[in-house]
């Protein structure tokens, strides 16, 4: 089936739109076009294909040099395998990477190993990243040993600079993993990924287990590193307020598609896919005396091994306008306003002409609906910050 | 002010491993009013959960209620009360909700079985009746063609709805205290939200009293109207919900509200607490926030801050209460003056 007229004009012209964009960075660092991974399901003793899990689902953006491009979304919407696909941690299904300019996909082991001292990743779990039977000093030095970027004292050196940076004392380099705290053996692994010298890190859910007041010591260290090293990050999350103080892009994902990609700022300020609203909605807000405007979804996500047909979203959706051409038409990921895209055909303005929409059953012409703006731009912090020692 | 439904007055429980004693809840006091919602929130690691599972009387070996610690419900001190009496209470008058709903659900058994159990144990009608019960209790929580979903197994069940069987399973016998301890922490946000209104709405209805227990000021903001912060195993800060998030006295609590991001907040750097919360075994003297205080100075080394009254409603386990003036310059804590980070 050939993609409709309609569709092909969006694509193109969200392509335009970045070329632009990148034209005036000179060139994305990172760009994936139509990546998909599919997990087949096993069943039975003989482990028989029983259908497929669409984990990532044609999926495509760009990170420009030195940008923080997140992703945000709930359990199982895919984030992890979008991350791990582009390091080829593993195999994507369809779809093109191209990291500065070569091909990702087509590399082969020795173009493999070249391209991982470029791109590293940092876990959500530091304890079971980190061997327990190996120093911290020689976990940090392997990798540095591997490419050959330095050896012997020099080699010693470097760990300890390394274990500095992160904020860390030098003669830690000795210890084990079990003698360290969570956001200690976070910094460890920052330290690790940093020791190849990347340009790129994929920085996986890497303050979710982390408590608060731990967790912000580690953003600031990511960002500060961000800024002397020049470094491009893929930062995945769950926690909105996280990912805001993080990030300059964001994009939502649900069931495995990208259905909102914006500058974070527009992004917080005027959410304009129906699923990003709610997510944004639900936030608790730690301060009991704003009243809020929470929509709540009903159900859970369905299953992405049988995703429902058309909007992937449209059986929990609360835009006013939803109606059976929702359960027809893909959604395109059409830019809504300049640089911010998302996958709404009743949000307005929309490439998807009113034509097209009934005769896929539509009954309600799209509309602006904004319903949570108003509550994310209040500013809320009464008492003046104390405590700015970092 | 009438009589609490739950006062703990003191509790102290700790772990003798080895050589070393952890005092996981070393001195804690709080009270908790009928059809109340009181929360509890700290770091991990604090004493909230072994304070829930003291309550209930099920913290294990080698944890022990040490002597001198009184937990009043209802006229009796449950931490004298015989392990009989115990049981009748567990599950009837007070209940549970836990973080992990799945190791809370027993793997083999149906849930509606499952909530159906907790009413006959506690021996109300025939098994036809638990189960009827059972199955207008899943409806309550917002389980979806309850009558079927009571048929399936917990793995069956996605996180959320998990955590629904277990409101049922809290709820059933209609208990006079909820203890919810990090309910929503495993659940993604747009679940949460549907998680705590669900509590919320049930509450309302059965004026049931809840001891909400969590690591998130959101949380907290949105379902107490008092709150209790606990750091290394202490209550350090007491207040009602409104003055805690306008007015924190204790610089732990000023730092968690700082250190956390906020959606409404612009993209910038984070304020920090430095360092990281001291073991268990080894609490330090003094004032225990000492080392990641701006504040602190020669006293709080000498001598271990009471909690002061800042207000008939509002205490705080710091000495700024009486010497003020230390607050006006603040310093770099000495955790960074030792020149280490974490
Ligand atoms: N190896 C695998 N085999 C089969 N299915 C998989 C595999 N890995 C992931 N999946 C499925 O792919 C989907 C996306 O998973 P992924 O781990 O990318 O989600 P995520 O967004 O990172 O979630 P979380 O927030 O829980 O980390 C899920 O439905 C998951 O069950
Ligand atoms: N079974 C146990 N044995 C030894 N120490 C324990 C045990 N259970 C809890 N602790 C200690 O008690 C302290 C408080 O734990 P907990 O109440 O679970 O914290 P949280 O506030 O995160 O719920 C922790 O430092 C923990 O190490
Ligand atoms: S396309 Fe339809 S179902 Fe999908 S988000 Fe928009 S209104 Fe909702
Ligand atoms: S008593 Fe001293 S060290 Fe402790 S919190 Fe107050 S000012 Fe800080
Ligand atoms: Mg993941
Ligand atoms: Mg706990």
């Amino acid at each position: 089936m050939s993609e409709p007229s309609w569709m092909m004009e969006t694509s193109d012209r969200i392509q335009a739109v970045e070329r632009m964009q990148e034209a005036e960075r000179g060139g994305p660092l990172l760009s994936i076009r139509n990546l998909s991974k599919s997990f087949p399901i096993r069943r039975g003793l003989l482990g028989r294909t029983a259908g497929e899990v669409r984990a990532v689902n044609d999926v495509s953006f760009d990170i420009a040099r030195g940008e923080t491009l997140s992703l945000v979304g709930e359990s199982g919407c895919g984030k992890t395998t979008t991350g791990r696909s582009i390091l080829r941690l593993i195999e994507p299904t369809a779809g093109r990477i191209d990291f500065d300019g070569r091909d990702v996909r087509r590399l082969g082991a020795t173009g493999l190993r070249e391209i991982r001292r470029e791109m590293q990743i940092i876990f959500q779990d530091p304890v079971s990243s980190l061997n327990p039977r190996m120093t911290i000093g020689a976990a940090i030095r392997e990798g540095i040993t591997i490419h050959r970027l330095a050896e012997g004292s020099a080699a010693d050196a470097k760990v300890q600079q390394l274990l500095e940076e992160v904020g860390l004392r030098g003669e830690y380099a000795t210890r084990y993993p079990h003698e360290f705290s969570g956001g200690q053996r976070q910094r460890i692994g920052i330290a690790r990924a940093l020791a190849v010298e990347p340009r790129f890190i994929v920085c996986d859910e890497p303050v979710s287990a982390l408590d608060v007041s731990v967790q912000a010591q580690v953003i600031n260290l990511l960002r500060d590193l961000q800024r002397e090293r020049q470094l491009t990050y893929l930062f995945i999350a769950h926690d909105l307020s996280v990912v805001k103080h993080m990030s300059d892009r964001v994009a939502v994902m649900y069931l495995g598609k990208i259905v909102e990609l914006a500058p974070a700022e527009d992004l917080y300020r005027e959410p304009m896919m129906p699923y990003t609203q709610a997510l944004l909605s639900a936030v608790p807000v730690a301060n009991p005396r704003i009243e809020k405007t929470r929509i709540l979804l009903e159900g859970d996500v369905p299953s992405p091994a049988s995703p429902p047909s058309g909007c992937v979203f449209h059986p929990r959706c609360h835009h006013p306008a939803k109606d059976a051409a929702c359960a027809h038409i893909v959604p395109p990921l059409e830019e809504k306003a300049p640089g911010h895209f998302a996958a709404c055909i009743k949000q307005l303005p929309t490439g998807v002409s009113w034509e097209t929409q009934q005769e896929a059953g539509g009954v309600n012409p799209p509309v602006r609906y904004l319903p949570v703006v108003k509550q994310l731009a209040r500013v809320d912090k009464s008492a003046p910050p104390i405590g700015r020692h970092s | 002010m009438t009589e609490p439904l739950l006062s703990v007055e003191n509790l102290r429980t700790w772990f003798h491993t080895g050589d070393a004693v952890a005092k996981a809840v070393d001195g804690v006091s709080f009270s908790i009013g009928s059809g109340e919602t009181l929360g509890i929130v700290g770091e991990s690691g604090c004493g909230k959960s072994v304070t829930a599972l003291s309550i209930l009387r099920l913290v294990q070996q080698p944890g022990r209620i040490e002597s001198g610690s009184r937990i009043m419900f209802e006229g009796k001190d449950l931490v004298t009360l015989d392990d009989a009496a115990m049981r009748d209470i567990r599950g009837n008058r007070i209940s549970m909700i836990f973080q992990e709903p799945m190791s809370a659900l027993n793997p083999v058994f149906t849930v509606g079985d499952q909530v159906a159990e907790v009413a006959r144990i506690h021996g109300h009608g025939s098994r036809r009746d638990a189960w009827n019960r059972a199955v207008e209790m899943l409806s309550l929580t917002g389980i979806p063609a309850p009558e079927e979903r009571a048929k399936e197994y917990p793995h069956q069940l996605s996180g959320g709805m998990r955590q629904r069987v277990l409101i049922a399973m809290a709820l059933i016998m209609n208990p006079a205290l909820v203890i919810a301890d990090e309910p929503t922490t495993a659940l993604d946000v747009t679940i949460q939200a549907q998680i705590l209104e669900l509590l919320v709405d049930l509450q309302k209805r059965f004026g049931t009293s809840i001891l909400m227990i969590t690591h998130d000021l959101g949380v907290i903001a949105e379902t107490a109207s008092r709150v209790v912060v606990m750091y290394c195993g202490e209550v350090v800060e007491e207040a009602e919900v409104d003055t805690l998030f306008a007015a924190a006295h204790h610089p732990y609590t000023e730092g968690l509200m700082h250190a956390m991001p906020q959606l409404s907040e612009p993209r910038a750097r984070l304020n920090v607490i430095p360092g990281s919360v001291p073991a268990p075994t080894d609490w330090p003297s003094g004032c225990r926030f000492r080392d990641r205080c701006p504040y602190s100075w020669e006293r709080c080394e000498r001598e271990h801050p009471p909690l002061y009254e800042i207000s008939p409603t509002h205490t705080s386990r710091c000495h700024l209460a009486v010497e003020p003036e230390h607050r006006a310059n603040p310093h770099p804590p000495l955790v960074e003056q030792l020149g280490v980070s974490v």
